[in-house]
Parts: structure tokens; C-alpha cells; sequence
């Protein structure tokens, strides 16, 4: 392929056309302010081993989680992949496929979206789940529109113990709406009581599942609380390992289930792409934003696969459709329905074991160091450290060892100075006894 | 006594003093096809004449189904959650979708009477 860059005539040409002097001119309307006055600071050119030499250097100042000791959670998860998923999703049939709008042709995509979506309804304990969403903070915030349009209402409450990234996302997507978002305060101590905010207003209450601060709590009274009050109760994951061993949100009463599916099959890939889960209850199904996969039959009787329930999405339904969103991360969704396909049910909840037996190994070991204490008593394979010092210190301190200690609570709630000594820690099942040894004796002199 | 009147966008209503009972005709059944969903709006919520009160969605599309006259929904056909179907089976009777309080009698009279929608129905081809 040929790269033809525009040349000053054509660059001329186009300008004479539209009446404009400069390309500066286009970008009139851009505050003074927002505008860069100067030459962007590179290099005019390089050659291409040059580049790679440059590039190489900066990226091996990095410390990459696969290569460290890591404890990085906070939303998103350092997980093993099998080699088979990435050989699978490789194939170019899958690869470099569109989310279907002629969709019938497409039976082997219409086949593992359907798969997947049985398996993150079984998972949940929901009764239906759709093909995805772009990732679990964006299923948060449709999950609370969903909500809105199934109880004709505009409040909503978020538990303090849900991811800010979540917080922000919703706030974003009902921000113009006419919306009235309720956030309670941080919940470290994981022993917020939300009942009292609850009324005959509320659309839905919010609640992190595991929470953002590791706490495991049982929302089944919280749930029925809910509904008495013709509300709705959406659970978030945020590590969706963790559905493999602690109680399903369906069976507490959940009524949507907005996860992230990163933690299975997918790679930290820098914070994306990631992949949404939604999972809610049948009833409910008209409401749901986006794709939907069903089995049926064909004319001769043969088992086949349909986009289904098409009349809630913006191609027929334009403006009442329930959403915008007309596709699915339809890649990460195959290489989560590819990972959990191998795992098994059994091989699900052993990963899911094994993930909170390393947690609760850390907490012993770093709970028993002077000066540190483990501020979440029920937890998966995330917990909350109080320091003696600002975390982020600390961290910074563990980095030049070479250690990525985990996450400073203070960098997701930079305007929550009393928070500054917390520290999120997780641990799965690539961390190694050698790896808790290392943060145990790094924080023993740091923190 | 009940009268019974259509709207260009294909509701009839039957008038039974002060109380309308709203559907599709047989005609917009046949029309969309299978009806696999009817939503239907809340009883007590007040439509303007002319304003969207339900959606009839079929396996072909979702339409908006408006309200003939103003007034104040007071009851909902609950058979068609479990059976809309109904509304192919028998969409001038038993799948009827709400019930109002009829506030301006006046409204009827921009409705077509049932040989003017047949004539209407007819010209449409």
C-alpha cells in the first residue's frame, strides 16, 4: 500500500476552496487558551531503526505488571490467558469481523455471542445477558438508564464503595438528562447502611460487588429493601474472577448485573479495550441496551442462531431506542467465552479459589508487618492496606525496587486527602510466594 | 349505547359515555404482522389527544400508537403482556389496549366515523 500524503498544492487547493488563508484559520473557534503556539517538540524526522531504538528506550523505563511483582487491581486484573484464546481469536474469521448488521450469514458469530451470553448469565445468576457492552463502567451507567426507563424514575444512589471511574461514567451519561445522582460517601470500612436513602423517587440503587475497596458484603436485604420500594438494585464487578466463588448476584436478588469482563481471557492491554457484561432479569429484557443473540430453528427444523429483540436498537427504533450503542466488544467477548470455555464450571471456581487463597496468604503476611493494617475483613483477592505514610509515596518508594505495590486509593480520589494512606492490593493467580515475600520486606522499610 | 371511531393513524376508540376504550384496527394489525409486544402506559397518566400512549411492536417494526382523544388512562388490557397475539387475533375487541376518561367530548368529532375510515382505508390501496 502506497502512503500519499497531501502536498502543498493539494493543501493550497483544498484551502482556496472553502475561502480559508491557513489551516490555523480552521481552529479559530478553539479558545486561544486550548490552542498550542508553538512547534510540537520533535524531531522532523527519523529513521525508522532510530525510531525503534528511541521508542524502546522510553518503553524499558516502564515497569510492565507481567514482568514485576505486581498487586495492581483496582478495576482491572493481571490474569493468566491460556495461549489457545489469543491462537483462537487470531483467526481471521473472528479477527477482523464487524459486530453483524446482516447478521443471519454470520452463524459462527451469532453462535459464540449466544455461548457467551449463557455463560455470563450463569454466571451472574441472571436469566438473560446481551452480547456485550464497551466495558463495565459504561454497563454501570447504562444499567442505571435501564433502570430509570423500567421504573419511570430519575434517582438514583451509588453505593461509596463503588469504583469513581464507575461514579464518573454515570454521572457523565446522565448529566443532561435530567438526572439526580446520590453518592454516598467512601465506604472503607465496607459498613455503609443505604436504606435510609431509599424512597418512592429512586430508580436504583448502585452497589460494588465485591467493592471498590475489596469488601465482600451480602446484599440480599439491601435488594429486598429495594423492591419494596418499587426500586431496583444493580450490582457491579468489577473483577468478574470472583463470581466464580462468591454468591451470584442473581441469587441475592440483583436486578441488573453490570460487570467487567477484562479479568477472563483478556489482557490488562492498557485499560482497554475491555469488555462490558449485562446481565438483568427476564422481565426486564425490553429495557436492556444492546445486542441480543437467540437460538431458534430454521425452515427445515436445523438449529441456528438470530440477532434478536432488534425493535429496542437505534436502526429501527431511531431516537426510543433503548441505547446508542449498536455493537458489542465483540473480540473480547470471544476471548472471554474462549478462556471460561476451557476453564469449565469446575476450573472456574478452582481459578477463583486459588485467587482468594493467594489474597488471604498476602493479608497474613503484610497484615503481621508493624505500622500496616488490613482494613477489609471479608474480601476476594483485593483488600485495602492503612498506612503510616501517603500510599502514594510508598508506592513510588516499591517502584524503584522494582516492586508495583498496587493501587493508591488517593489516585482515584485525589480530592479525598483522608484517604492518603490507603493502598488497594490485590493478588491472583500469578502471584507467587516469591512475589509476596518481595512487597512484604519492600513495605516493611517503606511503609 | 357505545360509537365507535377511527383515527387517521388507525385507532379506533368505542365511546361509552365518558369512558373510551383504544385500540389498533384490524387494519394496522395486518399491516405490522405478528405482534410479539405491546407496552401500555400507566394507569393514571394523562394524554393529550393526538400524544404517544402505548408501542405495538411486531417481528417487523416498533410503531407508536397515539392516543385518539385527551384524558386520563384508568385501565390497561393486561392480557397482552402474556398473549399479544391478541392483537392479531381480534384487534376491534379483545385486544384493546387502554382505557381513559374521555376530558374533551369535542375530540371525537375530528374522528372518522366507521364508513369513513373504510372509505380511508379503501383510498390508501
Amino acid at each position: 500500500m502506497r502512503y500519499l500524503p497531501l502536498t502543498p498544492t493539494d493543501r493550497r487547493d483544498m484551502l482556496a476552496a472553502i475561502g480559508a488563508a491557513s489551516v490555523d484559520e480552521l481552529y479559530l473557534d478553539v479558545p486561544a487558551g486550548a490552542r498550542l503556539s508553538r512547534a510540537i517538540d520533535l524531531p522532523d524526522h527519523l529513521g525508522e531503526l532510530e525510531v525503534e531504538r528511541d521508542l524502546a528506550g522510553l518503553a524499558a523505563q516502564n515497569l510492565a505488571a507481567g514482568a514485576v511483582p505486581s498487586f495492581l487491581g483496582a478495576g482491572a486484573y493481571r490474569h493468566h490467558v491460556p495461549a489457545a484464546v489469543d491462537h483462537l481469536i487470531q483467526r481471521s474469521e473472528f479477527l477482523t469481523s464487524y459486530t453483524p448488521y446482516q447478521p443471519e450469514i454470520s452463524q459462527g458469530t451469532l453462535q459464540y455471542l449466544f455461548e457467551f451470553q449463557t455463560q455470563v448469565a450463569t454466571i451472574t445468576g441472571m436469566e438473560v445477558a446481551n452480547a456485550s457492552m464497551y466495558d463495565g463502567a459504561t454497563s454501570c451507567a447504562e444499567a442505571v438508564l435501564m433502570a430509570s426507563r423500567v421504573t419511570r424514575r430519575k434517582r438514583v444512589v451509588l453505593s461509596g464503595g463503588l469504583h469513581p471511574h464507575y461514579r464518573n461514567v454515570v454521572k457523565t451519561m446522565t448529566g443532561y438528562t435530567g438526572f439526580a445522582v446520590d453518592v454516598a460517601t467512601p465506604d472503607v470500612t465496607g459498613s455503609e447502611d443505604l436504606t435510609a436513602r431509599l424512597g418512592p423517587d429512586l430508580a436504583c440503587v448502585v452497589v460494588q460487588y465485591p467493592s471498590f475497596f475489596g469488601h465482600l458484603r451480602d446484599v440480599t436485604r439491601l435488594a429486598q429493601r429495594c423492591h419494596e420500594a418499587g426500586s431496583l438494585l444493580i450490582l457491579v464487578v468489577t473483577e468478574v474472577v470472583a463470581l466464580g466463588l462468591v454468591k451470584p448476584p442473581g441469587a441475592m436478588g440483583a436486578d441488573i448485573v453490570a460487570a467487567e469482563g477484562q479479568g477472563l481471557g483478556n489482557a490488562l492491554n492498557f485499560g482497554g479495550p475491555y469488555l462490558g457484561l449485562f446481565a438483568a432479569r427476564a422481565p426486564h429484557v425490553r429495557q436492556m441496551p444492546g445486542r441480543l443473540c437467540g437460538e431458534t430453528v430454521d425452515a427445515d427444523g436445523k438449529r441456528g442462531f438470530v440477532l434478536t429483540l432488534s425493535t429496542r436498537e437505534q436502526h429501527i427504533r431511531r431516537e426510543k431506542a433503548t441505547s446508542n450503542i449498536c455493537t458489542n466488544s465483540g473480540l473480547c467477548a470471544l476471548a472471554f467465552c474462549i478462556h471460561l470455555t476451557l476453564l469449565g464450571g469446575a476450573g472456574f471456581a478452582k481459578l477463583a479459589a486459588i485467587n482468594h487463597a493467594n489474597a488471604v496468604t498476602l493479608a497474613e503476611k503484610l497484615g503481621g508487618i508493624a505500622g500496616i493494617e488490613v482494613a477489609t475483613p471479608a474480601f476476594f483477592n483485593e483488600f485495602t492496606l492503612r498506612l503510616k505514610r501517603p500510599a502514594a509515596d510508598v508506592i513510588d518508594a516499591l517502584a524503584v525496587r522494582r516492586i508495583l505495590a498496587g493501587v493508591p486509593v488517593s489516585r482515584l480520589y485525589p480530592e479525598r486527602p483522608e484517604l492518603g494512606d490507603l493502598l488497594l492490593v490485590a493478588a491472583t493467580e500469578t502471584t507467587t510466594t516469591a512475589d509476596m515475600d518481595a512487597l512484604a520486606n519492600g513495605l516493611r522499610e517503606a511503609a | 349505547m357505545s360509537e365507535r371511531r377511527y383515527s387517521k393513524e388507525h385507532e379506533w376508540i368505542r365511546v361509552e359515555g365518558d369512558t373510551g376504550t383504544v385500540g389498533i384496527t384490524d387494519y394496522a394489525q395486518g399491516q405490522l404482522g405478528d405482534v410479539v409486544y405491546v407496552e401500555l402506559p400507566d394507569p393514571g397518566k394523562k394524554v393529550a389527544r393526538g400524544a404517544q400512549a402505548a408501542v405495538v411492536e411486531s417481528v417487523k417494526a416498533a410503531s407508536e400508537v397515539y392516543s385518539p382523544v385527551g384524558g386520563e388512562v384508568t385501565a390497561v388490557n393486561a392480557d397482552l403482556a402474556g398473549n399479544p397475539a391478541l392483537v392479531n387475533e381480534s384487534a376491534e375487541d379483545r385486544g384493546w389496549f387502554f382505557k381513559l376518561t374521555i376530558a374533551d367530548r369535542a375530540d371525537l368529532a375530528a374522528l372518522m366515523d366507521e364508513p369513513a375510515y373504510k372509505k380511508f382505508v379503501a383510498e390508501l390501496g
